[in-house]
């Protein structure tokens, strides 16, 4: 009896104790809220995996979380609950208040905090300095960063009598408005569809020009920043897109991207703008004609056309989780910085390659030389050194401002206004939305 | 009339009996919406770091915004149209059914189904239908009679869009009600009425239309309150509130200016506004309608 007692208790004891040892090496587990799905989420899965399986300390649950307004708001609700978790993917128009949020572990921090000695001049800085602070500090880590290019419909060319465009010489606009009249002449129903009209046409625009879109170097500099985007310059393309609308040599597909992808698919139009990201659709869904990519045009006075800048979304840290989770999140922040990581990335997803180590890379492995539509947007983002006017945006409800210039354009495009009184309101209304928000920062 | 009702000996018993129902409405109607008016007052950064009270401020900078008014006008024609439609095709409809002599059980069933869709997929199915891009039914119309249909330009024809797409759901929804309104008419006033001389129509107007008035209230409240909040999922899927802002109803700008936008403090008055709308409405139709609904039973 006693020794039946004996054995059950030994045995127990072997059983807590196997059971307590894993449990005292598991690794750390660190949550990263993300908005990637379907193939872009599997990419991100490849490098989690690849990062858990290096190395037995942490472990990064990747957690896809629904769009990227659902992304941030959870964390939103995570930070008021306190169940922030360690990172955070957030939109490029989210920066400004994720920036001011107080809740935040800037990145450049972090690394040097957890003995990481990063060369930020190795990575490409039209990228990093959206996420910079007025200091030139990087606040979060550029995820998956893309630029709009121009898609053109290279059989509609043939048939126009139209020579191929150059990947790295812009055409200007003077000449698109010919190749368009050539295109419709030629039997096209539509010359040139745009996605995302505010962010390609606007804001783009804007950067690549070297035109300012907001005082205070775009709102770097201060809360108390202004759009000025209703210059001479930019009302003078709005209302030449308006004038081209006559003839079909432009025509309006929608806010976001599905309309005018649609249209460019259709051979409805023959030109299309649009993110380098929506390479994959288009080559998934594109069998019936040849295509290329091109540089976004510019204007024939600038001959030296600046930068064009990114869009998509980067990584914050969340502060106030304990101390040694941060040095598995610097581990694995450099892991994805790694150019294995970064390769992967840009040939699964389309996104930019963040380091020039990586691009170097993709460079000698002959990447560019079997698709080279795929280097159109990289090499118009990295073509010169950002100025204060192509380096980002950095404003206050800037998703609310993105909506206002839509509606405001919507107008212009249905004839309901000017161009120069559209962007009169626009600028007017965008004024007293960055008003609100600096009342709340005060 | 007989009245029913229970007596309990013990007060604690009824009390223990609701208590559930108290709670769950504390916990998902109650608590959040006096989270909301907290919320209405003050003006506040997303993570809630910094909070300030800043009384009515929300409200004042809310009604001097031209397109909050624009807004309110906005909702008001949709609600409006929406109720005309799907109350006179309800309507319409059900006296059909009414009449149906063979496969009633069939038709009626078949009539009821779109209710079942939720309303952002009956967003995506019109949009599907009517997209000038892709929409099957815009691009045949456009290439057989050359319609110029562009919700996505002409602010007319995007509200023309998600009126018919709210509506042919909740047509659903007041055929059931009209349907059983109609039943409910005594067929000796509708066979004396016959008998008399008098034709359908006739028989419709003086008859079964004034009979069915209660019923007829109520689904227009119904509708409106619908039109009011359902209608979220079909304005997100088919225009988000475009072109240029001409379809965005109010409840769709609290989800752009607080979920999207994330400013809580002017989101958060707007919803209590709406609530207030709602409340009113609701009060209207008891102090109104109760009176004139006869129960039977």
């Amino acid at each position: 009896m006693f020794k039946n007692k004996f054995v059950w208790m030994t045995l127990a004891a072997t059983l807590i104790c196997s059971n307590a040892l894993p449990a005292l090496a598991a690794p750390i587990e660190i949550n990263w809220w993300h908005a990637m799905r379907g193939p872009r989420g599997e990419t991100v899965q490849k490098i989690v995996d690849s990062f858990n399986n290096s190395q037995s300390e942490y472990k990064v649950n990747a957690i896809y979380k629904g769009e990227y307004d659902e992304v941030v708001n959870a964390g939103v609700a995570a930070v008021r609950a306190g169940k922030q978790p360690h990172i955070l993917q957030s939109f490029e128009v989210g920066t400004q208040t994720m920036m001011l949020s107080g809740a935040i572990y800037p990145v450049y921090q972090l690394m040097a905090d957890n003995g990481y000695k990063v060369d930020w001049s190795q990575y490409l800085q039209p990228v990093l300095s959206y996420y910079m602070n007025a200091d030139g500090n990087l606040m979060s880590m550029p995820f998956n960063s893309s630029t709009p290019v121009m898609y053109y419909n290279a059989d509609m060319f043939k048939k126009a009598g139209l020579p191929m465009l150059s990947k790295e010489k812009p055409v200007t606009w003077d000449e698109l408005g010919e190749i368009t009249a050539k295109l419709i002449k030629s039997g096209a129903t539509g010359g040139l569809v745009t996605g995302w009209q505010s962010w390609t046409q606007v804001e783009n625009y804007s950067a690549m020009h070297d035109l300012p879109f907001a005082s205070k170097a775009n709102g770097y500099e201060g809360l108390d920043t202004e759009l000025l985007i209703n210059n001479d310059k930019v009302v003078n393309h709005i209302a030449r897109l308006k004038s081209w609308m006559a003839d079909n040599r432009f025509y309006y597909g929608g806010q976001k991207y599905q309309g005018p992808q649609a249209e460019f698919i259709a051979q409805n139009a023959g030109l299309y703008i649009d993110s380098i990201s929506a390479i994959a659709k288009i080559q998934k869904s594109v069998k019936d004609f040849q295509w290329d990519v091109a540089p976004l045009p510019v204007e024939a006075w600038m001959t030296n056309p600046q930068n064009s800048i990114i869009g998509g979304a980067s990584l914050w840290i969340f502060k106030g989780l304990p101390k040694q989770d941060y040095k598995g999140v610097a581990a694995f922040l450099n892991h994805l910085a790694g150019t294995e990581s970064q390769v992967l990335w840009h040939k699964e997803t389309g996104y930019f390659p963040i380091t020039l180590g990586a691009y170097e890379q993709l460079k000698k492995d002959g990447y560019y030389n079997e698709f080279p539509y795929q280097e159109v947007g990289i090499k118009q983002l990295t073509r010169r050194n950002p100025t204060k006017n192509s380096r980002g945006l950095r404003l206050g409800y800037f998703i609310q401002i993105r909506n206002i210039i839509n509606e405001e354009l919507e107008l212009v495009w249905n004839g309901s206004k000017t161009p120069k009184q559209a962007m009169d309101t626009a600028v007017e209304r965008s004024n007293a939305k960055l008003r609100e928000f600096e009342k709340t920062y005060k | 009339m007989l009245k029913k009702r229970s007596y309990f000996k013990k007060r604690t018993l009824p009390y223990l009996l609701i208590l559930p129902q108290l709670l769950i409405t504390a916990a998902f109607f109650y608590w959040p919406a006096l989270q909301g008016l907290v919320a209405s007052f003050q003006l506040s950064d997303p993570f809630g770091f910094r909070t300030r009270f800043v009384w009515f401020d929300n409200f004042i900078t809310l009604f001097q915004d031209p397109l909050y008014l624009k807004s309110f006008l906005i909702t008001l024609v949709f609600s409006g149209s929406v109720a005309a439609v799907s109350i006179c095709f309800g309507l319409f409809l059900a006296t059909m059914a009414n009449r149906a002599l063979r496969m009633t059980a069939v038709t009626r069933t078949l009539l009821i189904w779109p209710y079942a869709i939720a309303p952002a997929i009956s967003g995506v199915l019109w949009l599907f239908l009517m997209h000038p891009s892709y929409g099957v039914i815009a691009i045949a119309f456009k290439r057989w009679f050359g319609l110029d249909w562009n919700p996505l330009l002409e602010s007319s024809d995007a509200m023309l869009l998600i009126v018919l797409a709210s509506s042919w759901k909740n047509i659903s929804y007041n055929f059931v009600f009209f349907l059983a309104g109609l039943q409910a008419v005594p067929r000796s006033l509708i066979e004396a009425a016959a008998m008399d001389g008098a034709g359908p129509f006739r028989r419709f107007w003086t008859i079964t239309f004034p009979l069915l008035s209660p019923t007829l209230f109520f689904v227009t409240v119904m509708t409106i309150i619908f039109s009011f909040f359902e209608s979220f999922g079909i304005i997100h899927t088919v225009t988000q509130g475009g072109p240029g802002g001409s379809t965005n109803i109010l409840v769709y700008k609290v989800y752009q200016d607080g979920f999207i936008g994330l400013n809580l403090g002017s989101s958060s008055a707007q919803s209590i506004v709406l609530m207030a709308l709602i409340i009113l409405i609701t009060v209207l139709q008891f102090k109104y309608v109760e009176r004139k609904v006869q129960y039977t039973g």
